[in-house]
């Protein structure tokens, strides 16, 4: 037990020692691949410390994966391409933006489902509370003080 | 000997903690008056205990003491005063400490605000709050007890995480905390009107001001975290949808659709069912979130040490408290019926819309944050999802809000006419189209199709929030403080919508490589980098850079950010530097020593980015009006109606 | 049923969810690899060892063998070390090293102090091999069979009963007699 202890607090010493974060200067021949490149690196997830996109990680495995994006895009390689190669090696894991494929359909249908799911509740209780009013002669707080 | 005295003074906390809940609970139940005489002492003596406890603890701060373990992790002796009483919550035990010291707070408050309630309703609550703070205690004591001591003694202590000794993250926790342990009150309420099966509109009244000051603290606290990981992070960004920020964010966002829904079953007796289940939800989300953060299962940068059997106890906790909850809820929402009625254009329908929206939203957020774990243990395998997923859905639900607010609030209970109002609004949405468009295409002179759009329903709040309370001012009539205080919120979130869009729309950012004496231009500014130097601080050492900043030539300021290694923990932080420049922040920060005096500098120009959080404690000051209204303070008892309120005011 | 126990249920479902998240926590932060059941990469690099060599997975193939990636700024990597020397010691199968992003002269030190557990070791000075692999942290170890397929990953400092538990069973029931 000591000694699983021990190896996770190394571990952990060793993945995230650091608050700091990457500045990146990488520049793009032209501002499209550019954005195309900045974009690319902000939806990939640095697999050290977890919660950091590669574009913001300081670590070296994230400069590894900067370089490899921008290899791939000076390559003429497309976006996909480049979410491709890294789903291959590291799984979906690493995509921030889930891909729409049937695994993942659930979580990008979600908010559209519940807003049309919510639009007919809402029609629903203002059709019945409609029906009400001419019924309805409690008074309002407003018409008693007045 | 004050550690022992702190673990003892908990122990005491535990069994009175314990009597709290069962005279409360059992009390009103058998009618047994002693019983329920017996609840208020016992609050108060849990107080002084937990109270002692809180002091034991940071007095041993303090002093140093490191044979004991919580210490000896969190603290050392270079590290300054300020912060060795504000690492007394700086990690996971110690926290929740304070979370258990907050609830403690509350349920006093409760006890005083309560003295008008009927006596047997007030037990209720006070005893559901007891069974709270029992769960709580009993965690702390069993799995995360920080009087723990360590033998040997440490020498010294392993410091405070360098990303914590920051006046605004000292701070953040414990307002944080006292929002999200506020909704423990609501959540009391509804379960005492339930117990008790009176589920007239009373409970709804009396739990208003507790609600919207939970809200206000809540507001509050996540504008201090946003804010503090704009600045330490480095990155400059302000929203990450981490999960731990989503988990303070979901009670947020429940608690807003509860302080609307409270006032429609308060003013009309309607959604009585619906409101109950909000506040039963906001409080859920609350517990969710202490789960999430605390029990290992998502991966967050801010979590706390994950441990499996702190998440089992939590777990079991809140199968206790949500499902205990939610089958009362099933047993008792039945009864409810209500034949109100409102057309479509009136108030209620309109507060309705707001209802469901924010709930799709903090359900929007919840499926996004949940992910990871639902796909997991459905054997879908693993994913990730980050604000490429939150950004757009979020929108979805809010947009339609945002635009809805300012027809809402001048809609009259009821009847769906808008009547005169009607001009008024379209004018004033004439001016903020203008407004927006002229801020989008005059000032700033780019943007995308969503940039005027946001702008004009961001000017659209605040103008028609104006509209009602001069018109009133004018004629000289009373301004109730829940109305100025619904207002003063919803001009919060007008300016919030106003700033969020300006700063996502015309954010200018570099990452560039600036060899001694190079320069860049960034936005309207030029930068020119002098070069970098040693510092040297109370536990840190570093480099400091020298950026001159120009705009059109003309001198605006010098920046000097920083690097700093922390001698403790071994760990870099950087403290980026900002000046704010006409509303526009201009930001820099240093990355990486590139070799031969050239360094990696990030350079952003993030206009009007202040406002959000400005707009945050803005509806944070405006809950806090809205709360300290005088009318909620009197019970309204069926017999004896009290109306000292105003016209117009609920939708707040 | 009413629709009143609607939110009970739905909580229900979701306990259900976090038990199950509760379960899988210890191994949160380790990923599972999609390279496993797949082709291992195919790699030729420079041997740390003999600068005149390189080092081809086309040369491995039809034997089963272990991938360790390593580096000496590593700590987890030292504290496998002796379980490494004890596997080329009962000589089951061989371990082949990928170090990465290190420095050679201090990688030959630490071997000729600490002992070399590998039969040949890649060097991947600016990490691209170990991208090709999927690494995100060093220790890792990768088990890969006669027909070039990673059969399992193995995330962290490898220690004895791991390596008994999860490495020996999954070797070809021959081989793993040896031990």
């Amino acid at each position: 037990m000591m000694r699983g202890c021990l190896i996770a607090l190394l571990v952990s010493l060793v993945l995230c020692a650091t608050a700091a974060y990457a500045v990146d200067p990488t520049q793009m021949p032209t501002p499209a691949l550019q954005a195309r490149y900045l974009s690319l690196t902000h939806e990939l997830r640095c697999m050290q410390c977890q919660n950091e996109a590669i574009a913001d990680s300081p670590v070296d495995l994230a400069a590894d994966l900067r370089r490899q994006v921008r290899d791939m895009l000076l390559a003429g390689r497309t976006d996909d391409d480049v979410r491709n190669f890294m789903v291959a090696r590291y799984g979906e894991f690493i995509l921030f933006r889930p891909r729409m494929s049937m695994r993942n359909l659930w979580l990008w249908l979600t908010p559209g489902l519940l807003l049309g799911v919510g639009a007919l509740v809402a029609v629903r209780i203002v059709q019945q509370r409609s029906r009400l009013v001419p019924q309805d002669n409690e008074p309002l707080e407003e018409d008693i003080r007045s | 000997m004050l550690p022992e005295l702190g673990h003892f003074a908990l122990i005491l906390a535990l069994l009175l903690a314990a009597l709290q809940a069962f005279f409360g609970i059992a009390g009103p139940m058998l009618g047994r008056d002693r019983w329920i005489a017996a609840v208020t002492p016992a609050v108060a003596g849990q107080f002084v205990m937990i109270g002692t406890s809180v002091a034991c603890l940071i007095t041993s701060f303090v002093g140093n003491d490191f044979s004991v373990a919580y210490i000896a992790e969190n603290s050392n002796s270079a590290l300054p005063l300020f912060y060795r009483v504000s690492a007394m919550w700086g990690a996971h035990e110690g926290s929740l400490l304070l979370w258990i010291f907050i609830l403690s707070c509350w349920t006093v408050a409760v006890t005083i605000g309560s003295s008008r309630l009927p006596p047997r309703f007030a037990a209720r609550v006070l005893g559901v709050l007891g069974v709270v703070s029992f769960g709580f205690l009993l965690f702390t004591l069993a799995t995360s007890n920080p009087f723990n001591r360590l033998d040997p003694a440490a020498p010294d202590g392993r410091d405070l995480n360098p990303v914590l000794q920051d006046p605004a993250l000292a701070i953040h926790p414990p307002i944080l905390y006292t929002g999200y342990v506020g909704f423990a009150v609501a959540f009391a309420f509804a379960c005492a009107a339930m117990l008790e099966g009176r589920l007239d509109q009373n409970w709804a009244r009396w739990t208003r001001p507790w609600t919207t000051a939970a809200w206000a603290f809540l507001s509050c606290g996540i504008a201090l975290g946003s804010w503090w990981a704009y600045y330490e992070l480095g990155w400059g960004g302000y929203w990450f949808w981490d999960p731990v920020e989503n988990a303070s964010f979901m009670p947020w966002l429940v608690g807003t659709a509860l302080i609307h829904s409270l006032a429609v079953t308060d003013k009309r007796g309607l959604f009585k069912s619906w409101t109950l289940l909000l506040a039963i939800l906001a409080f859920s989300l609350s517990l969710l979130g202490t789960f999430l953060v605390r029990s290992g299962v998502l991966v967050s940068v801010h979590s706390f040490a994950a441990d499996p059997t702190r998440g089992i106890f939590i777990l079991v906790f809140l199968i206790v408290m949500i499902g205990g909850a939610l089958t009362l809820y099933a047993w008792r929402a039945p009864l409810l019926k209500s034949q109100a009625g409102f057309e479509l254009g009136a108030r209620e329908s309109f507060l309705l819309f707001n209802n469901i929206l924010l709930v799709i939203a903090a359900a929007t957020v919840f499926a996004g944050t949940m992910a990871p774990l639902i796909s997991d243990s459905l054997g879908l395998g693993t994913l990730s999802v980050g604000a490429p997923y939150f950004n757009p859905t979020f929108m979805l639900s809010m947009l339609p809000l945002m635009a809805l607010l300012s027809v809402g609030i001048h809609t009259s209970w009821k009847r769906g006419r808008l009547g005169d109002k009607k001009r008024m609004l379209l004018t004033t949405l004439v001016v903020a189209a203008v407004l927006a468009c002229g801020l989008a295409f005059g000032i700033y002179s780019k943007g995308r199709v969503l940039t005027p759009v946001g702008a004009a329903v961001g000017i659209w709040i605040i103008l028609t929030s104006l509209v009602d309370p001069i018109d009133r001012l004018r004629r000289k009539l009373s301004l109730p403080r829940a109305v100025v205080g619904m207002t003063i919120a919803h001009i919060g979130i007008g300016i919030f919508v106003l700033a969020l869009t300006t700063v996502e729309s015309f954010t200018v950012e570099h990452d560039v490589s600036l060899a001694k004496g190079g320069m860049t231009t960034v936005g309207a500014y030029e930068f020119r980098f002098v070069g970098v130097k040693a510092i040297e601080g109370p536990n840190y050492d570093g480099v400091g850079g020298t950026v001159v900043v120009t705009r059109h030539g003309a001198p605006l300021t010098v920046l000097y950010p920083q690097k700093r290694q922390y001698w403790v923990q071994h760990s870099v932080t950087t403290e980026a530097a900002i000046e704010m420049h006409y509303g526009s922040n201009v930001l820099v920060a240093l990355g990486e020593d590139l070799g031969a005096g050239k360094w990696s500098v990030r350079i952003q120009v993030r206009p009007l980015v202040n406002l959000v959080w400005l707009a945050a404690f803005i509806m944070a000051v405006g809950g806090g009006i809205a709360a300290s209204d005088r009318r909620y303070r009197l019970a309204r008892t069926a017999e004896a109606p009290v109306m000292s309120g105003a016209a117009g005011e609920g939708a707040g | 049923m009413n629709r009143f126990a609607l939110p009970l249920g739905l909580f229900a479902l979701l306990a259900v969810v976090l038990a199950i998240g509760i379960k899988h926590s210890p191994d949160k932060g380790t990923i599972a690899s999609p390279l496993i059941g797949k082709a291992a990469p195919e790699f030729s690099l420079p041997s740390l060892t003999d600068a005149s060599r390189i080092v081809k997975s086309s040369d491995l193939r039809g034997r089963w063998y272990v991938f360790n990636v390593w580096g000496t700024w590593c700590g987890g990597c030292r504290l496998e070390h002796n379980v490494l020397l004890q596997m080329r010691h009962a000589d089951v199968v061989p371990i082949i090293g990928l170090d990465w992003r290190d420095n050679d002269a201090e990688a030959l030190s630490l071997l000729s102090q600490l002992g070399n557990p590998y039969e040949l070791i890649a060097v991947d000075h600016d990490g691209r091999e170990a991208i090709d692999w999927g690494v995100y942290g060093a220790p890792e170890t990768f088990l890969v069979n006669d027909q070039g397929v990673v059969v399992y990953k193995y995330i962290g400092p490898l220690t004895q009963e791991a390596w008994e538990r999860e490495f020996l069973p999954r070797l070809p029931a021959k081989q793993a007699e040896k031990s």
